[in-house]
């Protein structure tokens, strides 16, 4: 019911929505929360467990029962709490967790059998069959309990990461914050004020207490001048603050559209990392609910919200209101109520010396002990001066003291301390490096002194990051927090809540206290308090008070669970935030891409980038048939392959060759400018890291390549390599792999090809085989280097990668008008497995160059990197997995990489196995399959037979076990 | 958390790789034996408290770092270049 005259809604902004398909209206301003009770709607959900029916409990982003699925199709959002979520013209919400219409839930059946569905129930009763758990019990339970369920299509919603920085984090815009944040600013300090609700104020907007002799609405506004006017404060308000990190970092999630109709440019959450040098903690505290019989019906909420329903949405919760407090704080409610007009039924306050503060029937010493309503409470009873009463009632407001918030300052591991006075938990002493809690979050209940704790708060700051201190003191405020007691629960027939959103109730924590689960983390986990999306704000504390009792232990000897990150639930979209298709994995492109695509490649992955996988001619159906085609026109005429992705090292210094002989096994410095070698990279453990060749352009000026792989790796392991281990050495190095593009031009025809694109022409006597210096092609400066890969008289072009595009269109043009043409990564790899060349299938990490056959390229005449743990025993053993080449010789000729090796007549068994399969490949050359592999003692086995069985596709091969090169073992092509 | 790199000032922990103990620095000499090239590959304490570790500034700029750290109260103490001041151990 709407109050005239009250609230902070805009009543000239009226907006509809819609809640389970019916359509309402409320004011902008309003919560789903409020605008709901304002048109007189309580049901608002289904309890977790038991399908209770729920209705709001707190004004916050605490809120445990009123959650609920907003929007519709693949953008709609589970569990959103109706107290958070702002409503906007067209927003649409639907109770939750519910078979059927919300008032007539099937699964309410649950609660008539609470009796048996108390803690721990599911562990004990779905023990047997064991097997029944998997395909029948746990579909059943996830249905009957649990929240809101998700589209199950991707979210189409924007989200985004953002990072902030600032001298003063200020978490809480209520009067500590406000304070604290003006206090900073004046001091000089950039400033953070992050607010988790719609405004700023905090309390100040749901009370209607003055602060310098205004309403509090009214002086809020004028600080938000005040603080405008500093020009330091950045005010971030529907930020929550959710974590503390290391260094001043804080966590925080900001709701940028949820609050209106969707807008494409607009994000619909943005998760911050905020980098403060200081912080002061202004979080405020939570009102804690007492657990008394009957405590859920909708219509019971929070003291403190109803007077936030009441003084900021103008919201009467109820018709005639009942209050039941533990302190005289509470009293207020029946105040705020009876001078907005709403009748008070009672006032049950459960302190025997409490009096009434205006005219209202008052129980003192009263409890409630149960309450009535199928859906929506209808009246409680009382027991005072042991007698039984009976109040008709449609709300019941209550107050079992306050909670301060002091979630943030145990992120770091630090516990919160108990108060004995207060009754409380606040937070230790230096929690947070550079965090200091203020006001109400360290137990400073009373206005007057949050302020002054903000003021305070924000000095310590301001001298930690030696700034002056203004000169600013606190408005009048009232400095009033009155008396309270503790009351935690109330013994009484019937079930008594402590965890409204996992139906945890008082039974249940002593329940567990008596089967033997007495520390509280060992309570949480079996009663399952305090694990719902609330995180227990709401019944952490009263949880853990009973749990003392039950075991008759004190609360500080009990202590709470640990507070984790994040503070308020965060959705995963807003978590992968541009980290989704694309941002997860960006795509790295070839500068011959769009011409490899034009000609219908498919293109495959190599980490980021996207390389040909072949090139389909006309009439070819298959993979194959591209593939061989593409192996033999590179053995007869002349093929083109991107080879740009392969990692390119520039490396320059009067140092380079003596930094080159430390890193690779064999010696470079002997090599002569003009001239490429083959290098063997190890890892320090004398495993091999890479391979590759390097080009010696003059003296002091190198290229190495790398595998397209390990580019990364080996840059990184260069950089430690000569910062860490040799900065005596005088050398520079960076990589240029997206500087150049390169080309292998491969093929007996290679040397005719480029001699019609170079502006000077080579042959043989100047170019030699592993030849390489600086060329010109079309005018264009490059360089060519006489390197191959598939075996063939080949060259590598590179030019710098702006004219990469065409030169490789011209390229592949003239290729193909002498019989060749453009090659992809399956003809490449069936040309090098017949060469008996190795990639990372084979040096996968842990083989060494004794493995590979190239032990004898660790020179003896220098230290490097991996030579002295090369050699030891067990590095170099025959018994070894040795490199070998494997030829089909029986009726199946097909070979698989992944498959094992084995004697052709033991069982293919893991205690026979003798080896593995890295790469395969149909060789067009020979007719047949090839294979490289890793056999212990291989090198000695030429011609011996081995079987080759993959049991992941039954494939049985024998095989002939020989040299690793098939092809031209000589070298007589390659060197043309 | 943040790390301070000497070149190019505080940066967020992303940019950074860690390497692990910064016994990596201290590389023996390739006559060392096998017990101390094993120590160096292999052992590593894991020590509650100060500790040095070797990050490399992947994001940035290649630097690799000596960082001092608490690793209880994950405190950075002290963050230096390698290249400055590392001892040589190993022969040409």
């Amino acid at each position: 019911m709407r109050i005239d005259g009250k609230g902070l809604i805009d009543r000239s902004r009226p907006v509809s929505f819609r809640f389970d398909g019916r359509s309402y209206g409320g004011f902008e301003g309003d919560t789903l929360a409020s605008a709901l009770l304002a048109n007189g709607v309580r049901l608002m959900g289904r309890s977790f467990k038991y399908h209770r029916p729920r209705g709001v409990l707190t004004a916050g982003s605490e809120e445990p029962n009123a959650l609920m699925e907003i929007g519709k199709g693949a953008g709609k959002t589970p569990n959103v709490r109706a107290t958070v979520q702002e409503v906007f013209e067209g927003l649409e919400a639907r109770s939750q967790n519910r078979i059927g219409p919300l008032n007539r839930d099937l699964l309410a059946v649950n609660d008539l059998f609470s009796p048996f569905l108390s803690a721990g129930f599911y562990y004990k009763t779905f023990m047997w069959p064991r097997k029944f758990w998997e395909g029948l019990y746990e579909p059943i339970i996830r249905r009957a309990a649990g929240l809101g369920a998700l589209s199950g299509k991707p979210d189409p919603g924007r989200y985004e990461k953002a990072f902030a920085f600032c001298d003063i984090l200020v978490i809480g815009g209520g009067p500590t914050g406000l304070m604290a944040a003006l206090t900073a600013a004046r001091g000089g300090a950039e400033v953070i004020l992050a607010e988790d609700s719609a405004a700023f104020g905090g309390r100040l907007l749901s009370e209607t207490e003055e602060v310098d002799g205004k309403p509090g609405a009214v002086w809020v506004g004028e600080m938000l001048d005040a603080l405008a006017e500093t020009g330091k404060v950045r005010l971030m308000p529907r930020t929550t603050i959710t974590g503390a990190y290391d260094g001043g970092t804080y966590g925080a999630l900001e709701r940028v559209g949820l609050h209106r109709p969707a807008t494409p440019d607009l994000p619909l959450e943005c998760l911050w990392r905020i980098q403060a040098k200081q912080a002061v903690l202004a979080a405020g505290a939570l009102e804690r609910p007492i657990a008394f019989p009957m405590n859920d019906r909708p219509g019971i909420m929070m003291a403190s919200a109803v007077r936030s329903y009441l003084n900021r949405y103008g919201v009467a919760p109820g018709q005639k209101i009942t209050l039941f407090a533990t302190n005289d704080d509470a009293h207020q409610t029946a105040l705020d109520l009876i001078g907005a007009g709403v009748e008070v039924a009672a006032v049950v306050d459960s302190r025997a010396e409490a009096t009434a503060q205006g005219d209202y029937q008052l129980f003192a010493g009263g409890q409630v002990i149960t309450t009535k309503g199928r859906h929506a409470l209808t009246n409680v009873t009382i027991r005072h001066s042991g007698a039984e009463t009976q109040i008709d009632t449609d709300c019941l407001a209550m107050s079992g003291g306050w909670n301060p918030t002091v979630h943030l300052t145990c992120h770091m591991g630090a516990r919160p301390v108990w108060d004995e006075a207060l009754k409380a938990f606040l937070p230790a002493a230096s929690a947070i490096p550079g965090l200091t809690p203020a006001g109400a979050c360290a137990g400073t209940y009373d206005t007057a002194s949050c302020l002054t704790a903000g003021i305070e708060a924000a000095k310590s700051a301001l001298k930690a990051l030696e700034l002056k201190a203004p000169d600013i003191a606190p408005p009048s405020a009232s400095d009033q927090t009155g008396t309270s007691q503790t009351l935690w629960y109330v013994e009484g027939k019937g079930r008594a809540w402590l965890d409204f959103a996992n139906d945890v109730t008082t039974k249940d924590v002593k329940l567990s206290a008596q089967e033997g689960y007495r520390s509280v983390e060992h309570m949480k986990r079996y009663t399952t308090q305090g694990m719902a999306p609330d995180q227990g704000k709401n019944s952490n504390i009263s949880a853990l008070a009973l749990l003392a009792d039950a075991t008759g232990r004190g609360i500080p000897e009990t202590g709470t669970t640990t507070y984790r990150p994040p503070y308020v639930p965060i959705s995963i979209s807003a978590m992968a935030a541009g980290a989704q298709g694309k941002g997860f994995q960006p795509e790295r492109f070839t500068t011959s891409h769009s011409a490899s695509t034009a000609r219908g490649a498919p293109m495959i992955e190599a980490g980021l980038w996207y390389r040909p996988s072949y090139f389909p001619a006309q009439g070819e159906t298959t993979w194959r048939e591209a593939c061989d085609r593409e192996v033999t026109m590179v053995r007869e005429a002349v093929g083109i392959c991107d080879v740009s992705t392969l990692g390119k090292i520039d490396i320059q210094g009067p140092d380079a060759s003596a930094f080159l002989d430390f890193v690779y096994t064999n010696m470079f410095s002997t090599l002569k400018p003009g001239r490429v070698r083959y290098g063997l990279m190890l890892r320090e453990d004398g495993h091999v890291m890479d391979d590759g060749t390097t080009a010696r352009l003059s003296d002091s000026h190198y290229v190495m390549t790398t595998t397209t792989a390990a580019a990364g790796q080996v840059m990184t392991h260069l950089e430690f390599v000569s910062q860490a281990l040799r900065p005596d050495l005088d050398v520079r190095f960076i990589s240029v792999t997206e500087q150049w593009a390169q080309f292998a031009v491969a093929g007996p025809r290679s040397r005719e090809l480029l001699n019609s694109i170079l502006d000077t022409p080579i042959d043989d006597e100047t170019w030699p085989f592993m030849s390489c210096g600086p060329i010109s092609v079309h005018g264009i400066p490059g360089r060519l280097f006489r390197i191959s890969f598939s075996g063939e008289h080949a060259y590598e072009i590179a030019v710098p990668a702006r004219y990469g595009d065409a030169l490789y269109r011209d390229l592949v043009a003239r290729a193909e008008t002498m019989g060749g043409g453009a090659y992809g990564m399956e003809a490449l790899n069936v040309l090098r497995i017949e060469k008996g060349f190795i990639t990372h299938s084979e040096i996968h990490g842990r083989v060494t160059a004794f493995d590979i056959g190239m032990e004898r390229m660790i020179s003896a005449k220098k230290d490097c990197i991996g030579k002295t743990a090369a050699a030891r025993p067990g590095l170099v053993e025959p018994e070894r997995e040795l490199l070998v080449g494997l030829k089909p010789i029986g009726t199946v000729k097909q070979l698989t990489a992944g498959a094992h090796l084995f004697a052709p007549e033991a069982a293919p068994t893991r205690e026979n196995d003798e080896g593995y399969v890295t790469s395969v490949g149909f060789s067009p050359t020979f007719g047949t399959y090839l294979g490289l592999g890793f056999l212990v003692n291989g090198r000695a086995r030429h011609g011996e037979t081995v079987k080759h069985v993959d049991h992941l596709r039954g494939v049985e091969t024998l095989c002939e076990v020989c040299d690793p090169v098939f092809f031209d073992p000589e070298g007589g092509r390659t060197r043309g | 958390m943040q790390i301070r790199c000497p070149l190019c000032g505080l940066r967020d922990v992303r940019e950074f790789t860690i390497k692990g103990h910064a016994i990596a620095l201290s590389r023996p000499a390739p006559d060392a034996g096998d017990e101390a090239w094993n120590a160096y590959l292999h052992l590593r304490e894991n020590p509650a408290g100060v500790t040095t570790e070797l990050w490399h500034h992947t994001a940035g700029c290649g630097a690799w770092l000596k960082v001092t750290r608490n690793t209880i109260t994950h405190e950075i103490l002290k963050v230096a270049l390698v290249r400055d001041g590392v001892e040589r151990t190993d022969a040409d």
